[in-house]
């Protein structure tokens, strides 16, 4: 897989906060109380793994960063920019957030080149001539540009979601999140879709990922997050968590899915 | 004369000729039904003629307004064959063509639905072409088929309407011969109306509720 | 049977057919085009999440769904001067053509709409759409695909419906079939002649929409679901 290049952010900034939220709490419309005030920072370059029991939240804790699922209480900060329960600046940070989805959710109208260039032309209007050369670049990245004139529909699930993962970086965004990126996969397409993700990690992209993969998050994650029953129960180095961790909820958690 | 068609006396003219709306929906509704099976059978038949012979009866009949086919059934076949039909005979005809076609084409469409493993699987047990229609696939399209089956019996109802204008004398013809007397045709055919919705509405509900809980068994 | 076959009567007509179809023709094309604006506002009221405009807007659509458009036709044609409103019967089939499709079109877009997955929306929200834009890019294409069949249907039968206005004296195909009808005693070929050009009209419509299918929606070959 070819790696990303690094995206110019020198070292130097590399500590300062990408995301902050603070004490985000939210109520499903049935009542239920999804997230009871979870606090998180992410610094800039840093690849962050979600991990937790389903249910726990840690889906629609991830979706509130860019404004998919509105909040009741608490705040986010994401790059400098506020966002309350009051749901202003949605724009100005979705222009720096890329979205994966575990449907990948690509435009089934559109060929695969198109699923890329059309945000860039419609949302950002860049020049067409100038979207179309930073998708050609993308597609080759995510190995796919040979794809480029298929329809979504006509591509295997892995083949799709690195589609998906162009289609979000097609918008040069500063953070990029990732809600269960494989868990819609079939096993033997989980690896090529992970490489697509670690090389994007070593080019330095803040990255916040939902995901089950135990290989990838030992070996990429700067920091593993366990949530249940909507609140966070451990914020810890992956060396840590898998081999020394502290609360019997991620003990557990761990038994279930390491066998 | 006008003044003593009282709202009563307009409704309970309405509903004596709603009567015949009600006969002659089942009349079309029995006999369209009985050749609608025959022309489906023809329809998935394996023999091509026969396929082909019930493609061009369902596109015709599919492809040229019910109003045509009355036409067609009253005047055209009285000069062809020489005989006067009754409206009430000829509006049978029509509407069993108009009726057969469509209920043809609904259920054809149920049989092609089913999964072509249920065909393959009663073949491989051994029965013959009929006995897999019998005993296989037509208790499993007939499931599928009941809610189209349904909704399109409210197309019949309201088709019948159109037998008024060859001089049967249903309710749609009573409520113009009523306005031409009356002139109140805001109030005349509102209240037909209501009567036709009342007739087909229910019908409508049912076939719904049908088909919701038909695609909620299927998830 | 002596009956002899004699179609002259067709050729020695046959402008009033072309005429009559004509006529037919451009009904029809109005009427479905206000009947789809209709159609594309009653979905959008059906789907807004207001309960009156939907409640008003359902029963709209099932009291025309449930009786005859004869009765409709008639309700307008000679009711509606009652309240003062003057229409020639062209217009009147019109406006009765356009309400009945509106109702049938209503449910087919609303279907259309509430097709389209949730997560598609979701995604183009992420990526920065604005709602105007994700109903034009992303929404509408494939929502016309999802309907197009059932659209078509519709829109045959109300061509087919349109032969009924010809009980107001609007002069259309089967009007022109009525006419000769009572001047000559040719009735089998009249009419079984109009029924051909009604049947020309549907293919026409038929290879019409086939074209679009190949035109625009190929995609929709692969969607799986």
């Amino acid at each position: 897989m070819t790696q990303f290049e690094t995206s110019g952010s020198s070292v130097a900034t590399a500590t300062e906060a990408a995301i902050v939220a603070r004490d985000v709490e939210k109520w499903y419309s049935n009542g239920f109380h999804v997230l009871k005030g979870v606090s998180l920072t992410v610094n800039k370059g840093e690849v962050v793994v979600l991990m937790g029991p389903s249910g726990s939240g840690k889906s629609t804790f991830i979706r509130t960063f860019n404004a998919l699922e509105p909040f009741q209480k608490g705040s986010i900060e994401v790059d400098g920019i506020l966002l309350t329960p009051k749901l202003k600046n949605v724009d100005a940070i979705r222009r720096e957030v890329g979205m994966v989805f575990q449907q990948f959710n690509l435009f089934p109208h559109l060929t695969v080149f198109e699923n890329v260039s059309i945000a860039p032309i419609q949302v950002r209007n860049m020049p067409k001539a100038k979207a179309d050369e930073i998708t050609t670049q993308l597609l080759e990245r995510v190995g796919i540009l040979h794809q480029a004139k298929k329809y979504p529909g006509q591509l295997s699930g892995g083949q799709q979601q690195r589609v998906a993962i162009a289609r979000a970086l097609a918008m040069q965004p500063k953070i990029m999140l990732f809600d269960e990126p494989t868990s819609a996969l079939d096993p033997e397409m989980v690896r090529e879709v992970l490489d697509v993700m670690r090389s994007l990690a070593s080019s330095g992209m803040t990255m916040v990922c939902v995901t089950h993969e135990v290989g990838f998050a030992r070996e990429v994650a700067d920091r593993i997050i366990f949530l249940a029953d909507g609140l966070l129960v451990e914020d810890t180095t992956p060396a840590e968590f898998f081999n020394n961790p502290k609360s019997d909820r991620t003990r557990k958690f761990l038994s279930q899915i390491l066998h | 004369m006008s003044d003593e068609f009282t709202l009563g006396r307009i409704f309970i003219n309405l509903l004596i000729a709603t009567k015949w709306t009600i006969i002659l929906s089942i009349i079309a509704f029995v006999f369209g039904g009985i050749a609608g099976f025959l022309i489906m059978m023809m329809r998935i038949s394996p023999i091509k003629p026969i396929r082909f012979l019930s493609w061009v009866y369902v596109e015709f009949f599919e492809g040229t307004p019910l109003l045509l086919q009355l036409f067609l059934a009253f005047f055209g076949v009285s000069v062809v064959f020489g005989i006067n039909l009754s409206p009430l005979v000829a509006a049978t005809i029509a509407l069993t063509a108009f009726t057969s076609a469509f209920l043809a084409d609904i259920w054809r469409g149920a049989v092609e639905a089913l999964p072509k493993g249920q065909w393959e699987a009663s073949s491989a047990l051994g029965f013959g072409y009929f006995k897999k229609l019998r005993y296989i696939i037509l208790p499993q399209a007939v499931k599928l088929a009941i809610a189209p089956t349904v909704g399109f019996l409210v197309q019949v109802i309201k088709g019948t309407s159109l037998a008024s204008v060859i001089g049967f004398t249903e309710l749609s013809r009573a409520a113009s011969q009523i306005n031409n007397v009356t002139l109140k045709a805001l109030l005349v055919f509102a209240l037909a109306g209501a009567i036709y919705f009342l007739l087909c509405y229910p019908l409508s509900l049912w076939s719904q509720r049908v088909e919701q809980r038909l695609n909620q068994q299927a998830h | 049977m002596g009956y002899a076959f004699d179609f002259s009567v067709i050729r020695d007509n046959i402008g009033l057919f072309v005429a009559g179809a004509l006529l037919t023709f451009r009904v029809s094309l109005i009427a479905i085009a206000f009947g789809l604006i209709l159609g594309i506002i009653g979905a959008l009221f059906r789907t807004s999440g207001n309960r009156i405009l939907n409640a008003v807007t359902l029963a709209y659509v099932e009291v025309i769904r449930n009786t005859p458009f004869l009765i409709q036709l008639f309700f307008i044609f000679f009711g509606l001067p009652k309240l003062g409103i003057r229409l020639n019967a062209e217009q009147a089939a019109i406006l009765s053509l356009a309400i009945n499709f509106g109702a049938y079109s209503t449910e087919i877009v609303r279907a259309g709409v509430e097709s389209i997955p949730k997560g598609q929306i979701e995604a183009a929200m992420a990526l920065g759409f604005k709602p105007l834009k994700i109903f034009r890019y992303i929404i509408l294409t494939p929502a016309l695909s999802n309907i197009y069949t059932a659209l078509t249907g519709q829109v045959i039968l109300a061509v087919l419906f349109t032969s009924v206005v010809s009980q107001i004296a609007t002069e259309d195909l089967t009007f022109a079939g009525d006419f000769l009808n009572s001047r000559t005693f040719r009735s089998f070929e009249i009419y079984f002649t109009v029924c051909l050009f009604y049947l020309a009209i549907v293919w026409i419509i038929k290879g019409f929409a086939y074209w679009i299918e190949r035109r625009f929606f190929e995609f929709a070959k692969y969607s799986r679901r």
